[in-house]
């Protein structure tokens, strides 16, 4: 029981740094700023995962409840933030019609995303 | 632990979150009616600032646990000198810019706008954030109140133009992540977040390594530390004159304030010989580049926002300077009081300009530079403000700004660190080229523009902050011994 406990808390654990490298790469790569708010979710989900699964202590012990609280308080943040920037992208794509930022835009026969 | 926690004697600590988060909840339903609470907030925070000082002073740092829960099940709230020092500044700015702003935003009348609707609940979350990150003595608890802080910075900004503010959230949300990423590894390493209990366990290995330079480099996305500072000229410089005050004299500070402790009070030991010197040779890199956009600048605003990254600058000079005269003479924790003392003068020096130049615009109604001759003659009052405010930022006899920088050049020159001296010393003088160039506009003969009248309360704001600024040069001994009081053993000794 022990040894299948340690492989899930890593396979957790490395799942939640995949998840933050593809993350990281939608947030570098893309300019819609839309899909860099979604990246922005994608890394903070995989932080939270990760986070998680660093929360196992061993079998007996069970999992650490302050990582949980934790995690609760950063999924509110990470709302707050992503409400936030979703409105700000609205009134961006309303008054400057591309919610992208203003370095990003190219001629209007450019590249997606 | 009892089994009910004590409340306990009401805590100054306490009251400095509480006042402005009250302010903020009751400015979300008053809208603009919100206005006419700040100037009892005005009166109460400085008092309340001051009542922290004495209590700090007399009785060493103090600490609150929260509902009497103790670290690390619990999560305390704790003040050393240099907290309190913060929190004063804190205080000071903001009664300050909030005053100024009752004309911007009033009760009734004026603008109808759905800004003079946010304006205020967004000012107070700013100033709440600020308080907590500044008491805080907890990781996590700093991650919430930088996020605290990103919202209504962000949503400051937005007041002025949109696609700055989404700039500047690009890289907070970037910033934030990778402070909570090192936050998390944090805790996955050493089991507490709690920064007394992990100054007493925390030790070099790789785990920490990677924490620390997720969390450093996260802070200094936020501090706007060259080469990140791209997205800090356009949104200080498009904000409300007042909201770009605060942004530019406590925002970045906040970030500071919090690397200050991580690498001073928290993993000193981390700290390799090449990370301080890349420290100090972006902070040398930043007053560099920042003086010479200033220069160029054709618009007062953005002049006073590219001197901000400028003297941002010399604050992470500290980290290469500070401890440079170990144990010779007694000025050894010089750079690291100087940094402090730096960041405290700029701030007020800093605002008062920003807020100066928003009596100016409101005047002229536009800022560019070449519009400004014969400013001198039509508002007296606020171009002294201005030219004191620029005494103090280019760091002349008697102020705040040349206290900060001669102990800063003592430390290096005792160190015989002569480049940081040269970088201090070019960095003053390309402060007085870059603010001769509005001075002497201002100061032209030539026929006063036509001009929108100021009200003259509104002028003594600006100067109130400016000569607090050259107030801090003509006495300094107070401050100065304030800092000395929970001063990290680092700052004495150094980094490496």
């Amino acid at each position: 029981m022990s040894d299948a406990g340690v492989a899930h808390w890593l396979v957790y654990a490395l799942a939640g740094a995949g998840i933050i490298g593809v993350g990281l790469y939608g947030f570098l790569t893309r300019r819609h700023l839309l899909r860099r708010v979604i990246a922005f979710n994608v890394i903070g989900s995989g932080i939270f995962i990760l986070f998680g699964a660093t929360g196992y202590r061993d079998a007996d012990l069970g999992a650490d409840p302050v990582p949980q609280a934790l995690i609760i308080t950063g999924v509110v943040v990470a709302i707050s933030l992503t409400a936030l920037a979703a409105a700000l992208i609205a009134r961006q794509a309303e008054e400057a019609g591309a919610a992208l930022l203003p370095e990003d835009e190219e001629p209007p026969h450019g590249r997606k995303g | 632990m009892p089994l009910v926690p004590e409340i306990g004697l009401p805590s100054p600590l306490l009251w400095l979150i509480i006042v402005p988060l009250s302010a903020l909840l009751a400015a979300v339903p008053l809208g603009r009616r919100a206005a006419r609470s700040m100037p009892i907030v005005a009166v109460v925070m400085p008092a309340l600032a001051l009542w922290l000082i004495v209590e700090v002073s007399l009785g060493g740092p103090q600490e609150h646990t929260l509902g009497g829960w103790t670290p690390p099940l619990g999560i305390a709230l704790r003040a050393d000198g240099l907290s309190a020092a913060m929190l004063l500044l804190t205080a000071v700015l903001g009664a300050a810019a909030g005053l100024f702003s009752i004309a911007l935003y009033p009760p009734r009348g004026g603008d109808e706008s759905a800004a003079s609707g946010t304006f205020w609940a967004l000012f107070f979350s700013l100033w709440a954030a600020l308080n907590v990150v500044f008491l805080s003595g907890d990781l996590f608890n700093l991650y919430v109140a930088l996020e605290l802080l990103t919202i209504a910075s962000v949503g400051l900004a937005a007041l002025g133009s949109l696609a700055a503010a989404m700039r500047y959230l690009v890289f907070a949300l970037f910033g934030s992540l990778a402070y909570l990423l090192g936050v998390v590894l944090v805790y996955a390493r050493w089991g507490t977040l709690d920064l007394d209990l992990l100054g007493t366990m925390i030790d070099a290995e790789p785990a920490t390594f990677l924490a620390a330079g997720l969390m450093t480099a996260g802070l200094l996305v936020k501090a706007a530390l060259f080469p990140l500072h791209g997205w800090l000229p356009p949104a200080h410089g498009a904000a409300p004159p007042p909201a770009s005050a605060v942004l530019s004299g406590l925002v970045v500070k906040a970030a500071f304030y919090i690397l200050v402790r991580l690498w001073f009070d928290l993993l000193p030991a981390l700290a390799t010989e090449a990370f301080v010197q890349a420290t100090g040779a972006l902070g040398a890199l930043a007053i560099l580049v920042g003086s010479v956009m200033a220069i160029r600048a054709e618009r007062l605003k953005l002049v006073i926002a590219y001197s901000t990254v400028a003297q941002l600058g010399y604050l992470f000079l500290i980290w290469p300077l500070a401890g440079g005269a170990t144990g010779e003479m007694p000025w050894a924790a010089g750079a690291w009081t100087g940094g402090i003392f730096h960041a405290v003068a700029h701030g007020l020096a800093k605002a008062a300009m920003f807020l100066a130049a928003g009596l100016m615009i409101e005047a002229v109604g536009h800022d560019r530079l070449d519009g400004l001759a014969g400013l001198g003659r039509a508002l007296p009052f606020t171009t002294f403000s201005f030219g004191l405010a620029a005494v103090s930022l280019m760091g002349l006899p008697p102020s705040g700004g040349f206290i900060a920088k001669w102990l800063m050049l003592t430390a290096a020159f005792a160190a015989d660190e002569l480049v940081w001296a040269g970088v201090i010393l070019a960095g003053g003088l390309l402060a007085a080229i870059y603010l001769f160039r509005p001075l002497n506009r201002m100061l032209q003969k030539a026929d006063p523009p036509e001009l929108k009248p100021v009200a003259r309360r509104r002028e003594l704001l600006p100067m109130s902050l400016a000569a607090l600024a050259i107030l801090m040069g003509l006495a300094p001994g107070g401050l100065y011994a304030l800092l000395q009081i929970g001063r990290p053993v680092a700052a004495l000794e150094g980094l490496e």
